[in-house]
Protein backbone atom coordinates (compact mmCIF):
# COMPACT_ATOMS: atom_id res chain seq x y z
CA UNK A 1 0.00 0.00 0.00
CA UNK A 2 1.12 3.21 -0.92
CA UNK A 3 1.24 6.10 1.22
CA UNK A 4 -1.08 8.26 -0.89
CA UNK A 5 -3.07 5.50 -0.56
CA UNK A 6 -3.95 4.77 2.70
CA UNK A 7 -3.52 8.29 3.71
CA UNK A 8 -6.74 10.27 5.05
CA UNK A 9 -5.31 13.40 4.72
CA UNK A 10 -2.32 14.88 2.38
CA UNK A 11 -1.16 18.18 2.11
CA UNK A 12 1.46 19.08 -0.54
CA UNK A 13 3.25 22.26 -0.46
CA UNK A 14 -0.08 24.37 0.98
CA UNK A 15 -0.09 28.42 1.61
CA UNK A 16 -2.60 30.10 2.55
CA UNK A 17 -2.73 34.24 3.32
CA UNK A 18 -5.66 36.08 3.81
CA UNK A 19 -6.57 39.15 1.60
CA UNK A 20 -3.01 40.44 0.18
CA UNK A 21 -1.60 40.23 3.56
CA UNK A 22 2.02 37.83 3.66
CA UNK A 23 1.24 34.04 4.12
CA UNK A 24 0.57 32.87 7.72
CA UNK A 25 0.99 29.67 6.51
CA UNK A 26 3.61 28.32 4.16
CA UNK A 27 4.91 25.53 2.03
CA UNK A 28 2.74 22.99 4.21
CA UNK A 29 2.91 19.42 3.44
CA UNK A 30 2.21 16.53 5.60
CA UNK A 31 -0.21 12.98 5.48
CA UNK A 32 -2.34 11.74 8.22
CA UNK A 33 -2.87 8.45 8.31
CA UNK A 34 -6.63 6.45 9.53
CA UNK A 35 -6.39 5.85 13.41
CA UNK A 36 -3.21 7.75 14.49
CA UNK A 37 -3.64 10.39 17.28
CA UNK A 38 -2.20 14.14 16.21
CA UNK A 39 -1.04 17.11 18.35
CA UNK A 40 -0.65 20.56 16.85
CA UNK A 41 0.99 22.73 18.67
CA UNK A 42 3.01 25.80 18.27
CA UNK A 43 2.77 29.75 19.58
CA UNK A 44 -0.30 31.71 19.79
CA UNK A 45 -0.70 33.02 16.24
CA UNK A 46 1.44 30.47 14.54
CA UNK A 47 -1.29 29.54 12.40
CA UNK A 48 -2.51 26.19 13.61
CA UNK A 49 -6.29 27.32 13.30
CA UNK A 50 -5.75 28.77 10.28
CA UNK A 51 -4.10 25.16 9.12
CA UNK A 52 -7.31 23.33 11.16
CA UNK A 53 -9.27 25.46 8.56
CA UNK A 54 -7.97 24.27 5.55
CA UNK A 55 -8.44 20.79 7.37
CA UNK A 56 -12.01 21.15 7.87
CA UNK A 57 -12.97 22.91 4.50
CA UNK A 58 -13.66 26.37 5.77
CA UNK A 59 -11.30 27.94 3.83
CA UNK A 60 -9.69 27.69 0.34
CA UNK A 61 -5.82 27.51 0.65
CA UNK A 62 -3.89 30.29 -1.91
CA UNK A 63 -2.11 27.87 -3.31
CA UNK A 64 -0.69 24.03 -3.13
CA UNK A 65 -2.52 20.44 -3.38
CA UNK A 66 -5.15 18.70 -0.59
CA UNK A 67 -6.41 15.13 -0.81
CA UNK A 68 -9.01 13.68 1.91
CA UNK A 69 -10.59 10.74 1.53
CA UNK A 70 -8.53 9.79 -1.28
CA UNK A 71 -9.93 12.69 -3.21
CA UNK A 72 -8.30 16.20 -4.63
CA UNK A 73 -10.14 18.50 -2.47
CA UNK A 74 -8.93 21.35 -4.42
CA UNK A 75 -10.60 20.46 -7.85
CA UNK A 76 -13.54 18.86 -6.27
CA UNK A 77 -17.12 20.28 -7.60
CA UNK A 78 -18.46 22.46 -4.70
CA UNK A 79 -21.74 20.34 -4.06
CA UNK A 80 -19.42 17.61 -3.20
CA UNK A 81 -18.06 19.04 -0.18
CA UNK A 82 -20.75 18.41 2.48
CA UNK A 83 -20.33 14.87 2.09
CA UNK A 84 -16.43 14.98 3.05
CA UNK A 85 -17.86 17.79 5.49
CA UNK A 86 -20.07 15.14 7.39
CA UNK A 87 -16.73 12.39 7.78
CA UNK A 88 -15.54 14.70 10.06
CA UNK A 89 -16.08 15.93 13.32
CA UNK A 90 -15.08 19.58 14.07
CA UNK A 91 -14.58 21.17 17.62
CA UNK A 92 -14.17 25.17 16.74
CA UNK A 93 -11.96 27.12 19.09
CA UNK A 94 -14.95 29.74 19.70
CA UNK A 95 -16.96 26.37 19.84
CA UNK A 96 -20.09 27.54 17.43
CA UNK A 97 -22.88 26.70 18.86
CA UNK A 98 -26.14 27.81 17.11
CA UNK A 99 -27.23 30.32 19.72
CA UNK A 100 -31.18 30.01 19.69
CA UNK A 101 -31.10 25.83 19.91
CA UNK A 102 -30.88 23.91 23.02
CA UNK A 103 -27.70 21.88 24.14
CA UNK A 104 -29.42 18.39 22.83
CA UNK A 105 -30.49 20.41 19.65
CA UNK A 106 -27.03 21.69 19.32
CA UNK A 107 -25.23 17.86 19.68
CA UNK A 108 -28.03 16.77 17.71
CA UNK A 109 -27.67 19.09 14.58
CA UNK A 110 -24.69 16.78 12.31
CA UNK A 111 -27.31 13.64 12.96
CA UNK A 112 -29.78 15.66 11.95
CA UNK A 113 -27.73 17.12 9.18
CA UNK A 114 -27.08 13.34 7.78
CA UNK A 115 -30.82 12.16 7.61
CA UNK A 116 -30.87 10.13 11.20
CA UNK A 117 -34.36 9.66 12.26
CA UNK A 118 -35.45 11.49 14.90
CA UNK A 119 -36.53 8.62 16.75
CA UNK A 120 -32.99 6.81 16.19
CA UNK A 121 -31.28 9.85 17.69
CA UNK A 122 -32.78 10.75 21.12
CA UNK A 123 -30.85 8.24 23.05
CA UNK A 124 -27.31 8.61 21.72
CA UNK A 125 -27.45 12.07 22.03
CA UNK A 126 -28.96 12.31 25.93
CA UNK A 127 -25.96 9.28 26.48
CA UNK A 128 -23.41 11.77 25.06
CA UNK A 129 -24.67 14.86 26.82
CA UNK A 130 -24.74 12.75 30.01
CA UNK A 131 -21.17 11.63 29.24
CA UNK A 132 -19.60 15.01 29.07
CA UNK A 133 -21.45 15.94 32.80
CA UNK A 134 -24.47 18.08 30.85
CA UNK A 135 -26.87 15.62 31.62
CA UNK A 136 -29.14 18.27 33.29
CA UNK A 137 -28.69 20.88 30.95
CA UNK A 138 -30.01 19.26 28.06
CA UNK A 139 -32.66 21.87 27.26
CA UNK A 140 -30.00 25.09 28.05
CA UNK A 141 -29.20 27.36 25.58
CA UNK A 142 -25.88 28.05 25.41
CA UNK A 143 -25.97 31.95 26.69
CA UNK A 144 -26.85 29.82 30.03
CA UNK A 145 -24.37 27.67 29.57
CA UNK A 146 -20.93 28.80 31.57
CA UNK A 147 -17.51 28.26 29.04
CA UNK A 148 -16.66 25.12 29.67
CA UNK A 149 -20.04 23.98 29.73
CA UNK A 150 -20.13 25.33 26.18
CA UNK A 151 -17.10 23.86 25.18
CA UNK A 152 -18.07 20.32 26.58
CA UNK A 153 -21.43 20.54 24.21
CA UNK A 154 -19.23 21.51 21.18
CA UNK A 155 -17.36 18.34 22.04
CA UNK A 156 -20.04 16.43 22.01
CA UNK A 157 -21.65 17.48 18.82
CA UNK A 158 -18.18 17.19 17.05
CA UNK A 159 -18.49 13.23 17.83
CA UNK A 160 -21.82 12.33 18.02
CA UNK A 161 -21.72 10.92 14.49
CA UNK A 162 -18.70 9.03 15.25
CA UNK A 163 -16.23 10.93 12.31
CA UNK A 164 -13.57 9.40 10.48
CA UNK A 165 -11.47 12.68 11.54
CA UNK A 166 -12.04 14.40 14.35
CA UNK A 167 -10.57 17.81 14.23
CA UNK A 168 -10.72 19.95 17.96
CA UNK A 169 -8.83 23.02 17.98
CA UNK A 170 -8.08 23.80 21.39
CA UNK A 171 -10.65 21.73 23.25
CA UNK A 172 -9.64 21.96 26.60
CA UNK A 173 -8.65 25.47 26.92
CA UNK A 174 -12.12 26.33 29.12
CA UNK A 175 -12.22 23.41 31.58
CA UNK A 176 -10.43 21.97 34.39
CA UNK A 177 -7.64 19.41 34.28
CA UNK A 178 -9.46 16.64 35.42
CA UNK A 179 -12.64 17.34 32.88
CA UNK A 180 -9.66 17.82 30.14
CA UNK A 181 -8.65 14.31 31.03
CA UNK A 182 -12.14 13.12 30.45
CA UNK A 183 -12.56 14.50 27.27
CA UNK A 184 -8.81 13.53 26.39
CA UNK A 185 -10.63 10.28 27.16
CA UNK A 186 -13.30 10.47 24.72
CA UNK A 187 -11.01 11.60 22.12
CA UNK A 188 -8.86 8.29 22.66
CA UNK A 189 -12.39 5.84 22.72
CA UNK A 190 -13.30 7.54 19.58
CA UNK A 191 -9.33 6.98 18.33
CA UNK A 192 -9.91 3.53 19.11
CA UNK A 193 -12.60 3.02 17.17
CA UNK A 194 -10.55 4.24 14.15
CA UNK A 195 -11.24 7.45 13.87
CA UNK A 196 -8.19 9.88 13.12
CA UNK A 197 -7.97 12.82 16.22
CA UNK A 198 -6.16 15.83 15.24
CA UNK A 199 -5.85 18.41 18.56
CA UNK A 200 -4.20 21.70 18.37
CA UNK A 201 -3.11 22.91 21.96
CA UNK A 202 -0.67 24.47 23.94
CA UNK A 203 -1.12 22.39 26.70
CA UNK A 204 1.96 19.99 26.67
CA UNK A 205 0.17 17.95 29.61
CA UNK A 206 -2.03 17.10 27.79
CA UNK A 207 -0.03 15.81 24.87
CA UNK A 208 2.20 13.36 27.61
CA UNK A 209 -1.57 11.86 28.37
CA UNK A 210 -1.54 10.30 25.17
CA UNK A 211 1.43 8.14 24.24
CA UNK A 212 1.09 6.93 20.96
CA UNK A 213 0.65 10.17 19.94
CA UNK A 214 2.14 12.64 16.72
CA UNK A 215 2.86 15.84 17.19
CA UNK A 216 3.28 18.18 14.32
CA UNK A 217 4.69 21.47 15.55
CA UNK A 218 3.68 25.05 13.93
CA UNK A 219 6.43 28.08 13.80
CA UNK A 220 5.53 31.27 12.01
CA UNK A 221 3.45 29.36 9.47
CA UNK A 222 5.68 26.86 8.27
CA UNK A 223 5.41 22.81 10.01
CA UNK A 224 7.95 21.19 11.75
CA UNK A 225 7.47 17.60 13.43
CA UNK A 226 9.78 16.67 17.02
CA UNK A 227 8.15 13.35 16.64
CA UNK A 228 8.61 12.46 13.10
CA UNK A 229 4.48 12.65 12.54
CA UNK A 230 5.30 14.07 9.07
CA UNK A 231 7.53 11.02 7.62
CA UNK A 232 6.19 7.96 6.94
CA UNK A 233 5.70 5.54 8.31
CA UNK A 234 5.03 7.40 11.00
CA UNK A 235 7.42 7.10 14.05
CA UNK A 236 5.06 5.48 17.00
CA UNK A 237 6.15 7.20 20.51
CA UNK A 238 5.79 5.77 23.88
CA UNK A 239 5.52 8.08 26.70
CA UNK A 240 6.46 11.92 27.33
CA UNK A 241 7.68 14.30 24.80
CA UNK A 242 9.76 17.25 25.12
CA UNK A 243 8.19 20.20 25.39
CA UNK B 1 -13.01 6.62 33.38
CA UNK B 2 -12.60 3.25 31.80
CA UNK B 3 -16.35 3.60 30.73
CA UNK B 4 -17.05 3.26 26.74
CA UNK B 5 -18.24 6.69 25.83
CA UNK B 6 -21.76 6.60 24.33
CA UNK B 7 -23.18 6.58 21.42
CA UNK B 8 -19.46 5.53 20.11
CA UNK B 9 -20.79 2.44 19.88
CA UNK B 10 -21.92 2.18 16.63
CA UNK B 11 -21.89 4.15 13.49
CA UNK B 12 -24.20 6.11 12.19
CA UNK B 13 -25.89 6.25 8.67
CA UNK B 14 -24.41 8.75 6.98
CA UNK B 15 -25.97 10.09 3.93
CA UNK B 16 -27.20 12.84 1.85
CA UNK B 17 -30.84 12.96 3.19
CA UNK B 18 -32.90 15.84 2.98
CA UNK B 19 -33.22 17.95 6.66
CA UNK B 20 -36.45 18.83 6.26
CA UNK B 21 -39.74 19.06 8.52
CA UNK B 22 -39.88 20.16 12.04
CA UNK B 23 -36.23 19.58 12.61
CA UNK B 24 -35.18 21.85 10.16
CA UNK B 25 -37.22 24.43 10.65
CA UNK B 26 -36.19 24.91 14.35
CA UNK B 27 -33.27 25.92 12.84
CA UNK B 28 -34.74 29.61 12.32
CA UNK B 29 -35.82 31.21 14.93
CA UNK B 30 -39.47 31.82 13.55
CA UNK B 31 -40.09 35.45 14.41
CA UNK B 32 -36.66 36.72 12.33
CA UNK B 33 -38.45 35.91 8.89
CA UNK B 34 -41.72 36.62 9.84
CA UNK B 35 -42.36 40.61 10.48
CA UNK B 36 -44.11 42.29 7.69
CA UNK B 37 -43.23 39.93 4.90
CA UNK B 38 -47.40 38.14 5.29
CA UNK B 39 -48.49 41.49 5.37
CA UNK B 40 -46.76 42.94 2.08
CA UNK B 41 -47.26 40.01 0.63
CA UNK B 42 -51.13 39.73 1.51
CA UNK B 43 -50.86 43.90 0.51
CA UNK B 44 -49.18 42.92 -2.99
CA UNK B 45 -51.42 40.02 -3.73
CA UNK B 46 -54.96 41.83 -2.93
CA UNK B 47 -53.74 44.86 -5.28
CA UNK B 48 -52.66 42.70 -7.98
CA UNK B 49 -56.05 40.61 -7.45
CA UNK B 50 -57.82 44.27 -7.65
CA UNK B 51 -55.90 45.19 -10.94
CA UNK B 52 -56.39 41.39 -12.25
CA UNK B 53 -60.04 41.82 -11.68
CA UNK B 54 -60.44 44.91 -13.83
CA UNK B 55 -58.36 44.29 -16.10
CA UNK B 56 -60.67 41.35 -17.05
CA UNK B 57 -63.49 43.23 -16.71
CA UNK B 58 -62.59 45.60 -18.81
CA UNK B 59 -61.63 42.80 -21.47
CA UNK B 60 -64.74 41.48 -20.67
CA UNK B 61 -66.62 44.71 -21.33
CA UNK B 62 -64.93 45.50 -24.72
CA UNK B 63 -65.18 41.88 -26.51
CA UNK B 64 -69.59 42.52 -25.82
CA UNK B 65 -69.07 45.67 -26.80
CA UNK B 66 -67.14 44.49 -29.79
CA UNK B 67 -69.49 41.54 -30.40
CA UNK B 68 -72.51 43.36 -30.11
CA UNK B 69 -71.89 46.32 -32.56
CA UNK B 70 -69.36 44.14 -34.85
CA UNK B 71 -70.08 45.00 -38.30
CA UNK B 72 -73.20 46.91 -37.81
CA UNK B 73 -73.95 50.33 -38.81
CA UNK B 74 -76.76 52.05 -39.67
CA UNK B 75 -78.22 54.88 -42.56
CA UNK B 76 -79.30 58.03 -41.62
CA UNK B 77 -81.38 59.85 -43.80
CA UNK B 78 -82.58 63.58 -42.82
CA UNK B 79 -85.51 64.85 -44.88
CA UNK B 80 -88.03 67.34 -43.87
CA UNK B 81 -90.92 65.64 -46.13
CA UNK B 82 -92.43 62.98 -45.05
CA UNK B 83 -92.98 61.70 -48.49
CA UNK B 84 -89.88 62.07 -49.34
CA UNK B 85 -87.89 60.75 -46.96
CA UNK B 86 -89.81 57.19 -47.62
CA UNK B 87 -89.09 57.44 -51.30
CA UNK B 88 -85.54 58.15 -50.48
CA UNK B 89 -85.52 55.41 -47.66
CA UNK B 90 -86.97 52.82 -50.37
CA UNK B 91 -84.29 53.62 -53.65
CA UNK B 92 -81.22 53.38 -50.97
CA UNK B 93 -82.65 50.10 -49.24
CA UNK B 94 -83.31 48.81 -52.93
CA UNK B 95 -79.50 49.80 -53.47
CA UNK B 96 -78.23 48.38 -50.80
CA UNK B 97 -80.20 45.18 -50.67
CA UNK B 98 -78.10 44.24 -54.37
CA UNK B 99 -74.80 45.30 -52.99
CA UNK B 100 -72.33 42.40 -51.77
CA UNK B 101 -71.14 44.20 -48.73
CA UNK B 102 -74.45 43.89 -46.91
CA UNK B 103 -75.83 40.72 -45.68
CA UNK B 104 -78.55 42.12 -44.02
CA UNK B 105 -80.82 44.68 -44.11
CA UNK B 106 -83.67 46.10 -41.91
CA UNK B 107 -85.78 49.07 -41.90
CA UNK B 108 -86.65 50.81 -38.50
CA UNK B 109 -89.85 51.55 -38.43
CA UNK B 110 -90.80 55.14 -37.41
CA UNK B 111 -92.48 53.86 -34.22
CA UNK B 112 -89.38 52.45 -33.21
CA UNK B 113 -87.42 55.45 -34.10
CA UNK B 114 -89.68 57.38 -32.12
CA UNK B 115 -89.02 55.15 -29.46
CA UNK B 116 -85.18 55.80 -29.26
CA UNK B 117 -85.96 59.26 -29.27
CA UNK B 118 -88.15 59.89 -26.87
CA UNK B 119 -85.52 60.09 -23.91
CA UNK B 120 -84.44 63.54 -25.58
CA UNK B 121 -87.39 64.89 -27.81
CA UNK B 122 -89.90 63.68 -25.05
CA UNK B 123 -93.68 62.36 -26.56
CA UNK B 124 -96.95 64.13 -26.78
CA UNK B 125 -98.61 66.63 -29.15
CA UNK B 126 -95.91 68.81 -29.75
CA UNK B 127 -93.30 66.06 -30.74
CA UNK B 128 -95.68 65.19 -33.67
CA UNK B 129 -94.45 67.87 -35.74
CA UNK B 130 -90.46 67.25 -35.28
CA UNK B 131 -89.38 65.39 -38.01
CA UNK B 132 -88.19 61.96 -37.63
CA UNK B 133 -84.91 60.68 -39.66
CA UNK B 134 -85.46 57.45 -41.54
CA UNK B 135 -83.04 55.02 -40.03
CA UNK B 136 -81.99 51.61 -41.61
CA UNK B 137 -79.76 48.97 -39.71
CA UNK B 138 -77.00 47.41 -41.67
CA UNK B 139 -75.52 44.28 -40.94
CA UNK B 140 -71.88 44.60 -43.40
CA UNK B 141 -69.55 41.59 -44.52
CA UNK B 142 -66.80 40.84 -42.64
CA UNK B 143 -64.36 42.19 -44.98
CA UNK B 144 -65.86 45.75 -45.06
CA UNK B 145 -63.65 48.53 -43.65
CA UNK B 146 -64.02 51.95 -43.27
CA UNK B 147 -62.86 53.00 -47.00
CA UNK B 148 -65.57 50.42 -48.98
CA UNK B 149 -68.09 52.02 -46.39
CA UNK B 150 -66.78 55.76 -47.07
CA UNK B 151 -67.19 54.66 -50.51
CA UNK B 152 -70.74 53.18 -50.32
CA UNK B 153 -71.96 56.48 -48.50
CA UNK B 154 -71.26 58.37 -51.86
CA UNK B 155 -72.94 56.62 -53.67
CA UNK B 156 -76.14 56.73 -51.45
CA UNK B 157 -75.81 60.32 -51.62
CA UNK B 158 -76.59 60.79 -55.44
CA UNK B 159 -80.33 59.06 -54.05
CA UNK B 160 -80.31 61.68 -51.19
CA UNK B 161 -77.72 64.25 -50.44
CA UNK B 162 -78.60 64.44 -46.26
CA UNK B 163 -77.91 60.72 -45.99
CA UNK B 164 -75.00 59.33 -43.95
CA UNK B 165 -73.65 56.19 -42.71
CA UNK B 166 -72.62 55.72 -39.29
CA UNK B 167 -70.68 52.28 -38.31
CA UNK B 168 -70.89 51.99 -34.70
CA UNK B 169 -67.52 50.70 -34.53
CA UNK B 170 -66.54 54.28 -35.57
CA UNK B 171 -67.95 56.07 -32.48
CA UNK B 172 -67.27 53.05 -29.74
CA UNK B 173 -63.86 53.20 -31.05
CA UNK B 174 -62.61 55.77 -28.79
CA UNK B 175 -64.58 53.99 -26.01
CA UNK B 176 -62.29 50.51 -27.20
CA UNK B 177 -59.08 52.88 -27.20
CA UNK B 178 -59.76 54.09 -23.78
CA UNK B 179 -60.43 50.49 -22.38
CA UNK B 180 -57.20 49.19 -23.79
CA UNK B 181 -55.02 51.82 -22.44
CA UNK B 182 -57.29 51.30 -18.85
CA UNK B 183 -56.25 47.60 -19.43
CA UNK B 184 -52.28 48.19 -20.44
CA UNK B 185 -52.18 50.40 -17.06
CA UNK B 186 -53.49 47.38 -15.36
CA UNK B 187 -51.28 44.84 -16.78
CA UNK B 188 -48.27 47.78 -16.27
CA UNK B 189 -49.50 47.91 -12.46
CA UNK B 190 -49.69 44.12 -12.09
CA UNK B 191 -46.15 43.81 -13.36
CA UNK B 192 -45.28 46.76 -10.88
CA UNK B 193 -46.59 45.17 -8.06
CA UNK B 194 -44.88 41.91 -8.95
CA UNK B 195 -41.22 43.54 -8.82
CA UNK B 196 -41.96 44.96 -5.77
CA UNK B 197 -43.47 41.99 -4.22
CA UNK B 198 -40.00 40.32 -5.43
CA UNK B 199 -38.19 43.17 -4.06
CA UNK B 200 -39.87 42.75 -0.80
CA UNK B 201 -39.20 39.26 -0.73
CA UNK B 202 -35.71 39.26 -1.86
CA UNK B 203 -34.81 42.55 1.21
CA UNK B 204 -36.27 40.18 3.52
CA UNK B 205 -34.81 37.15 2.08
CA UNK B 206 -31.24 39.07 2.63
CA UNK B 207 -32.67 40.44 6.08
CA UNK B 208 -33.25 36.45 7.37
CA UNK B 209 -30.20 35.42 5.97
CA UNK B 210 -28.10 38.23 7.85
CA UNK B 211 -30.03 37.75 11.18
CA UNK B 212 -28.89 33.91 10.42
CA UNK B 213 -25.63 33.77 9.13
CA UNK B 214 -23.80 32.37 12.30
CA UNK B 215 -26.49 29.44 11.95
CA UNK B 216 -25.91 29.04 8.42
CA UNK B 217 -22.49 29.05 8.53
CA UNK B 218 -22.50 26.36 11.41
CA UNK B 219 -24.64 24.03 9.75
CA UNK B 220 -22.36 24.71 6.28
CA UNK B 221 -19.68 23.97 7.61
CA UNK B 222 -21.11 20.12 10.12
CA UNK B 223 -22.03 19.11 6.29
CA UNK B 224 -25.98 21.12 5.57
CA UNK B 225 -25.69 21.24 1.73
CA UNK B 226 -26.70 24.19 -0.01
CA UNK B 227 -30.02 22.62 -1.18
CA UNK B 228 -30.43 21.63 2.50
CA UNK B 229 -30.42 25.06 4.13
CA UNK B 230 -32.05 26.93 1.46
CA UNK B 231 -34.91 24.58 1.99
CA UNK B 232 -34.96 25.98 5.67
CA UNK B 233 -35.20 29.24 4.10
CA UNK B 234 -38.10 28.22 1.52
CA UNK B 235 -40.12 26.64 4.46
CA UNK B 236 -40.24 29.32 6.15
CA UNK B 237 -40.93 31.96 3.56
CA UNK B 238 -43.90 29.58 2.02
CA UNK B 239 -45.84 29.48 5.11
CA UNK B 240 -45.38 33.49 5.24
CA UNK B 241 -46.30 33.69 1.69
CA UNK B 242 -49.00 31.41 2.17
CA UNK B 243 -50.76 33.07 4.98
CA UNK B 244 -50.32 36.37 2.75
CA UNK B 245 -51.57 35.57 -0.41
CA UNK B 246 -54.56 33.74 0.92
CA UNK B 247 -55.44 37.17 3.25
CA UNK B 248 -54.51 39.29 0.43
CA UNK B 249 -56.79 36.85 -2.20
CA UNK B 250 -59.98 37.53 0.14
CA UNK B 251 -59.22 41.08 0.76
CA UNK B 252 -58.66 41.68 -3.54
CA UNK B 253 -62.04 39.45 -3.77
CA UNK B 254 -64.13 41.12 -1.30
CA UNK B 255 -63.01 44.62 -2.95
CA UNK B 256 -63.97 43.49 -6.50
CA UNK B 257 -67.57 41.73 -5.52
CA UNK B 258 -68.50 45.19 -3.87
CA UNK B 259 -67.51 46.98 -6.59
CA UNK B 260 -69.40 44.66 -9.10
CA UNK B 261 -72.32 45.71 -6.91
CA UNK B 262 -72.03 49.29 -6.74
CA UNK B 263 -71.88 48.70 -10.84
CA UNK B 264 -74.67 45.87 -11.34
CA UNK B 265 -76.90 48.93 -9.19
CA UNK B 266 -76.19 51.54 -11.95
CA UNK B 267 -78.05 48.74 -14.04
CA UNK B 268 -76.15 50.04 -17.50
CA UNK B 269 -76.17 47.66 -20.25
CA UNK B 270 -73.07 48.71 -21.19
CA UNK B 271 -71.58 48.05 -17.40
CA UNK B 272 -73.25 44.58 -17.34
CA UNK B 273 -71.42 43.25 -19.85
CA UNK B 274 -68.17 44.02 -17.99
CA UNK B 275 -69.00 41.16 -15.00
CA UNK B 276 -66.28 38.63 -14.13
CA UNK B 277 -66.92 34.61 -15.60
CA UNK B 278 -65.91 31.62 -14.00
CA UNK B 279 -62.78 31.24 -15.45
CA UNK B 280 -61.83 34.90 -14.78
CA UNK B 281 -62.39 33.96 -10.86
CA UNK B 282 -60.08 31.07 -11.29
CA UNK B 283 -57.24 33.07 -12.71
CA UNK B 284 -57.65 35.42 -9.66
CA UNK B 285 -57.64 33.08 -7.61
CA UNK B 286 -54.52 31.33 -8.99
CA UNK B 287 -52.60 35.36 -7.92
CA UNK B 288 -51.97 33.90 -4.61
CA UNK B 289 -49.80 30.83 -5.97
CA UNK B 290 -48.17 33.24 -7.88
CA UNK B 291 -46.77 34.94 -5.43
CA UNK B 292 -46.20 32.28 -3.37
CA UNK B 293 -44.28 30.99 -6.21
CA UNK B 294 -42.30 33.93 -6.62
CA UNK B 295 -41.10 34.14 -2.92
CA UNK B 296 -40.34 30.87 -2.78
CA UNK B 297 -37.99 30.93 -5.93
CA UNK B 298 -36.66 34.42 -4.28
CA UNK B 299 -36.17 33.45 -1.40
CA UNK B 300 -34.03 30.30 -2.92
CA UNK B 301 -32.01 31.99 -4.91
CA UNK B 302 -30.79 34.90 -2.50
CA UNK B 303 -29.99 32.28 -0.33
CA UNK B 304 -28.20 29.99 -2.61
CA UNK B 305 -26.64 33.01 -3.91
CA UNK B 306 -25.22 33.83 -0.58
CA UNK B 307 -23.98 30.28 0.19
CA UNK B 308 -22.35 30.31 -2.99
CA UNK B 309 -19.97 32.99 -1.60
CA UNK B 310 -18.93 30.13 0.82
CA UNK B 311 -16.09 27.68 0.23
N1 LIG C 1 -9.54 35.90 9.00
C1 LIG C 1 -8.29 36.38 9.12
N2 LIG C 1 -7.93 37.46 8.40
C2 LIG C 1 -6.66 37.95 8.47
N3 LIG C 1 -5.71 37.42 9.22
C3 LIG C 1 -6.00 36.34 9.96
C4 LIG C 1 -7.30 35.77 9.94
N4 LIG C 1 -7.32 34.69 10.76
C5 LIG C 1 -6.07 34.61 11.26
N5 LIG C 1 -5.28 35.58 10.79
C6 LIG C 1 -3.87 35.77 11.10
O1 LIG C 1 -3.21 34.56 10.79
C7 LIG C 1 -2.23 34.28 11.76
C8 LIG C 1 -2.47 32.90 12.34
O2 LIG C 1 -3.67 32.91 13.03
P1 LIG C 1 -4.29 31.59 13.70
O3 LIG C 1 -5.63 31.92 14.23
O4 LIG C 1 -4.19 30.52 12.71
O5 LIG C 1 -3.27 31.33 14.87
P2 LIG C 1 -3.34 30.23 16.04
O6 LIG C 1 -2.08 29.47 15.96
O7 LIG C 1 -4.60 29.47 15.95
O8 LIG C 1 -3.36 31.14 17.34
P3 LIG C 1 -4.05 30.81 18.77
O9 LIG C 1 -3.20 29.82 19.47
O10 LIG C 1 -4.02 32.13 19.47
O11 LIG C 1 -5.41 30.34 18.49
C9 LIG C 1 -2.32 35.37 12.82
O12 LIG C 1 -1.28 36.30 12.56
C10 LIG C 1 -3.65 36.01 12.56
O13 LIG C 1 -3.58 37.38 12.82
MG1 LIG D 1 -6.21 29.24 17.09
Amino acid sequence: MSAKESAIVQFDNVGLRYGTEREVLSNISFTLFPGRFYFLTGASGAGKTSLLKLLYLAQRPSRGGMRMFGADVITMPRGDLPGLRRRMGVVFQDFRLVDHLSAFDNVALPLRVSGVRESDLTGPVNDMLEWVGLGHRADARPATLSGGEQQRVAIARAVIARPEILVADEPTGNVDPEMALKLLRLFEALNRLGTTVVVATHDYQLIRKVPDSLIMRLDKGTLSDPTGALRYPPKRTSGGVEA
Amino acid sequence: MTQKPPALGRAVDRGLAPFRGRRAASLLPRTRLGGPVPWVIAIMVALTVLAAGGALALSNLAASARGDLAGSATVQIIEADDDLRAEQARRIAGLLREDPAVTELRMVPESEVAELLEPWLGSGEAVEAVPLPALIDLQLAREVDDAALEELETRIAAYAPSARIDSQETWLAPVLDALRTLQWMALALIALLAFAGIAAVWLAARNALGGNRDTIEIVHLLGGSDAQIASVFQRSILLDALVGGLLGLVLGAGAIVLLAGRFAALDSGMVAGGSLSAVDWVILAMVPLFAVVIAVYTARMTVLASLRKLL
